[in-house]
């Protein structure tokens, strides 16, 4: 009888070796990471490696600035691109739409969900870069190839656009019904109720939603990796070439070994990337905690 | 022959010859139903509970008697629920609880016990919650639940006790024939049946209701009630309950709760007819509820 | 007074615009696959290894990248289920509700969820040149269940979270001890944890950035875990680099072969989750 006891106390510990275990991943990996791009704090000052934009690792010169300049214009650009129709979207499905359209629109944002990003990469290659390159940039600019910093925003647009409508419909469905219902009973009409009260009720969980989405478009790799023209130079319009983080790190990873303050390099633009994702996760869940414990 | 449940009169003797004349051997072989008097007695001294930062039970000194019904009666949120629970040790789930003072099973103190004990103290302390509660699985399964956990694997005496005691909460007849369908397809007032069959195949001491009627239609609460009624002769029943009514129906001892604290108790008859207190009062006559 | 009329209605048009440029999305995308792809599948391209000059054109198939795929994927999920399910169960039944370590041990996982991949096989990589290993098939399966695993431990603990208390109470007070209650609970979530499974595996079998450092790429089969190994996403990546159409044909041809599996996958989790919970809402 005991034994039962034992076994409960004994798989206690076991689950709670592995939870504890698995939660020190992100101490491990933000540790090793550090160690690993120390070397480069050697030989660069922080400020330097951060601003300088003479990017030319073999004569050991580092400076990170194109790649964040282009980390952040895409983001920035992908960001414009799908928070507005994420939110329409969202806003249409959770106060307009019947159920019938809902059966409809569930699917279909599951499959972009679903879909690799190589696949978006694909899809980028196929259509997005042709249509710039063909019939967009010819407006603007003498030339350009398509595999520019716009081509990266609208892939990454509709990369995460399927994130930012599931997160906007939770936040939204949120806001209780009786606060639509006083609202309408006032005369405003249906989008006025929208744009008054639901939207203001919740502009921090939508914030959070924002911020959340910005670190899942921060860390995309291939698929931007394929559409954005990989320049090392600080992008100077929507038509240059572009060149994020995260594309610098996958393209390099095969060279680097040779040069160990380039591993350094690489290893340091990973760890650019990983305090900056954890920190603004951090921000944004906690948020978004708090919005679900008012639902429940 | 000795019964489980005279008072039920099983319909053993006419359809099973085969086991007539001696005991079943049931649960465990050696256990005797029989209890002598006060053995199931709880005596609970200077109890309270705190939640975090609020009070919810308050000084509480009472005796629970020995086979009999007792009614828990008073406003909702005055920490019966919780008492109950305290019973049990189902507070320990709770988050941030903590309990002070002792609760005596047979002068044995529950409050400080751990490990084995809490397992064996909840086999005793049988619970029926407010909405019927089935686990995910089949009817028979369910019964044998309890059974299967404290180690008895025996598929024939499984069948045994699960048919004894699905007898015992009259509910054997029907089921009968559709043991092996999930236990959510019970009509609700079957479930609560169900959920009693299956704390009784684990033969505890006391049956703890809360509200266990509450959920269902009149003609199902009653058929409850009755049970109830049946099995004070072998169990010591606690019941929280809502309707006065009730209380009055089948109450044999009451303990009138306000706010966490003890305001009332004694034998029903007592505590319904000349209530001593002033607050008893206001809320039999129904100033507040 | 007109103005509020006209602004609902602009906003209405925007609305369904929006809505409907979603499913734009959807549709250019699948059909720009099924397009390219379709022409350049053939049953060769599933069923053999790259023959000699396959990177100029000649004859070959990418079976290994379907192989290798399936492996990593195969055993990390393994390994994931093998992590998560009692990190899950730990959360859920061991802890108390409102327990502060539960709150940071999700906060936690919801974080590693959203690191991005490439910071996975960056950590990887360099562990693995700790440990002295090459680019592998092993590699790969270690990047990839870490990966996975808060995939996993999200999505169940969504579910799990959805488990009535009241049925551990019942449990309890028959006697169960916590780790006994762990048959009713999997029993329970069980479609839950398929759906979870499904959509994970999904996502991780799309992964490219994670596999590029760490499993590497090669022509074969890998007979043992030291041995590097070819994945789908990757198959796709490097042939659509190559200038030759034929190379580049195959890379479509894999994109689609991904693409149908990863779609399978998410339909398959979706119908499990439709047709074994009654009543869960989306």
């Amino acid at each position: 009888m005991r034994f039962r006891v034992l076994k409960d106390k004994v798989a206690g510990g076991v689950m709670f070796s592995l939870t504890a275990l698995s939660l020190l991943l992100v101490v491990v990996m933000g540790a090793g990471l550090y160690m690993k791009s120390a070397p480069i704090f050697d030989e660069h000052g922080l400020g330097e490696l951060l601003f300088s934009s003479s990017w030319k690792p073999m004569r050991g010169e580092f400076g990170f600035l194109p790649f964040i300049a282009g980390t952040i214009w895409v983001t920035v650009i992908a960001v414009v691109i799908a928070v507005p129709i994420s939110l329409l979207t969202a806003v249409f499905l959770v106060e307009y739409a019947r159920p019938v359209t809902r059966k409809y629109v569930f699917p279909a944002l599951d499959i972009l969900a679903a879909l690799p990003s190589v696949i978006y990469g694909v899809w980028g290659t196929l259509l997005i870069v042709p249509f710039i390159s063909d019939w967009l940039a010819p407006r603007f600019v003498d030339f350009s190839t398509g595999y520019t910093m716009l081509a990266a925003g609208i892939v990454l647009g509709v990369m995460i656009l399927p994130l930012l409508v599931s997160l906007f419909i939770e936040i939204i469905t949120s806001v209780p019904g009786e606060l639509r219902e006083a609202s309408i009973s006032l005369g405003a009409t249906r989008w006025q109720t929208t744009k008054s009260v639901v939207i203001r009720d919740v502009r921090p969980g939508l914030a959070a939603a924002v911020v959340l989405a910005v670190s899942r478009a921060l860390g995309e790799t291939i698929a931007v990796l394929m559409v954005c023209g990989n320049l090392p130079e600080i992008p100077r319009s929507l038509f240059s070439a572009c060149y994020p983080i995260p594309a610098l790190i996958a393209n390099n990873y095969g060279e680097m070994l040779s040069l160990p303050s380039y591993e350094a390099a690489l290893m340091f633009a990973a760890l650019i990337l990983f305090v900056v994702v954890l920190l603004f996760n951090l921000i944004s869940r906690v948020i978004l905690y708090r919005v679900e414990k008012n639902v429940a | 022959m000795k019964h489980l449940f005279p008072a039920i009169s099983l319909p053993f003797e006419g359809r099973r010859p085969a086991t007539a004349g001696k005991v079943i051997p049931l649960f465990r072989p050696d256990h005797k139903f029989e209890r002598g008097e006060g053995e199931s007695e709880l005596v609970v001294e200077n109890l309270n509970v705190h939640i975090k930062q609020q009070h919810i039970l308050k000084e509480i000194n009472l005796t629970i008697p020995d086979k009999k019904i007792t009614c828990v009666i008073g406003p909702s949120g005055c920490g019966k629920s919780t008492l109950l629970k305290t019973f049990n040790r189902l507070v320990d789930s709770v988050e941030g609880v903590r309990v002070s003072g002792r609760v005596l099973l047979n002068g044995e103190d529950i409050v400080g016990s751990g490990g084995m004990e809490i397992i064996n103290l909840r086999r005793k302390m049988g619970l029926i919650s407010q909405k019927p509660c089935p686990l995910p699985m089949s009817i028979f399964d369910n019964v044998a639940y309890g059974c299967r956990v404290h180690g008895i694997r025996n598929w024939r005496k499984l069948r045994m006790i699960v048919r004894h005691y699905l007898e015992a909460a009259g509910l054997w007849e029907e089921v009968k024939e559709r043991l092996n369908t999930p236990a959510t397809r019970l009509s609700i007032g079957q479930q609560q049946r169900l959920c009693l069959a299956r704390s009784l195949a684990v033969e505890p001491h006391f049956i703890l209701a809360d509200e266990a009627t509450s959920a269902l239609d009149p003609i199902s609460s009653k058929t409850i009630e009755e049970l109830f009624i049946k099995l004070k002769q072998h169990y010591s029943i606690v019941m929280v309950t809502h309707t006065l009514r009730q209380a009055l129906r089948v109450a044999d001892h009451v303990i009138f709760m306000y706010l966490g604290q003890v305001i009332e108790t004694g034998p029903a008859e007592q505590v319904f007819n000349h209530p001593a207190d002033k607050l008893t009062q206001k809320y039999l006559s129904g100033s507040f509820s | 007074m007109k103005l509020k009329f006209a602004e609902e209605r602009l906003f209405k048009v925007l609305m369904i615009g929006a809505t409907l440029a979603v499913f734009a999305f959807v549709g250019s995308i699948i059909y720009s696959i099924l397009s390219k792809g379709w022409g350049a599948m053939s049953w060769d391209m599933i069923t053999k290894l790259p023959g000699g000059g396959f990177y100029v054109g000649k004859e070959g198939g990418f079976l290994n990248a379907i192989v290798g795929s399936v492996y990593v994927v195969g055993a990390s999920a393994a390994l994931g289920l093998l992590v998560s399910i009692p990190v899950v169960f730990y959360l859920n039944v061991y802890l108390k509700r409102g327990s502060r370590f539960a709150y940071v041990a999700r906060l936690a996982y919801d974080v590693l969820f959203g690191i991005p991949s490439i910071v996975y096989g960056a950590f990887g990589f360099t562990i693995m040149i700790y440990f002295g290993l090459k680019t592998s098939l092993l590699g790969g399966i270690i990047v990839i269940t870490l990966l996975i695993i808060p995939i996993f431990i999200r999505s169940m603990d969504e579910v799990a979270r959805q488990f009535p208390r009241e049925i551990l109470d019942a449990a309890y007070s028959l006697g169960a001890t916590r780790l006994e209650t762990i048959r009713v609970v999997l029993r329970q979530i069980a479609p839950g944890i398929a759906t979870a499974t499904l959509l994970s595996v999904g996502r991780a079998i799309g992964d490219a950035a994670g596999v590029m450092f760490t499993a590497g790429y090669t022509d074969s089969i890998p007979t043992s875990l030291s041995q590097p190994a070819a994945t789908l996403p990757l198959a796709v990546f490097f042939q659509l680099s190559s200038p030759i159409k034929e190379v580049q044909d195959r890379a479509y041809a894999a994109a689609l072969v991904l693409t149908l599996i990863v779609l399978v996958l998410s339909i398959l989790g979706r119908y499990v989750t439709n047709r074994f919970s009654k009543h869960k809402l989306k």
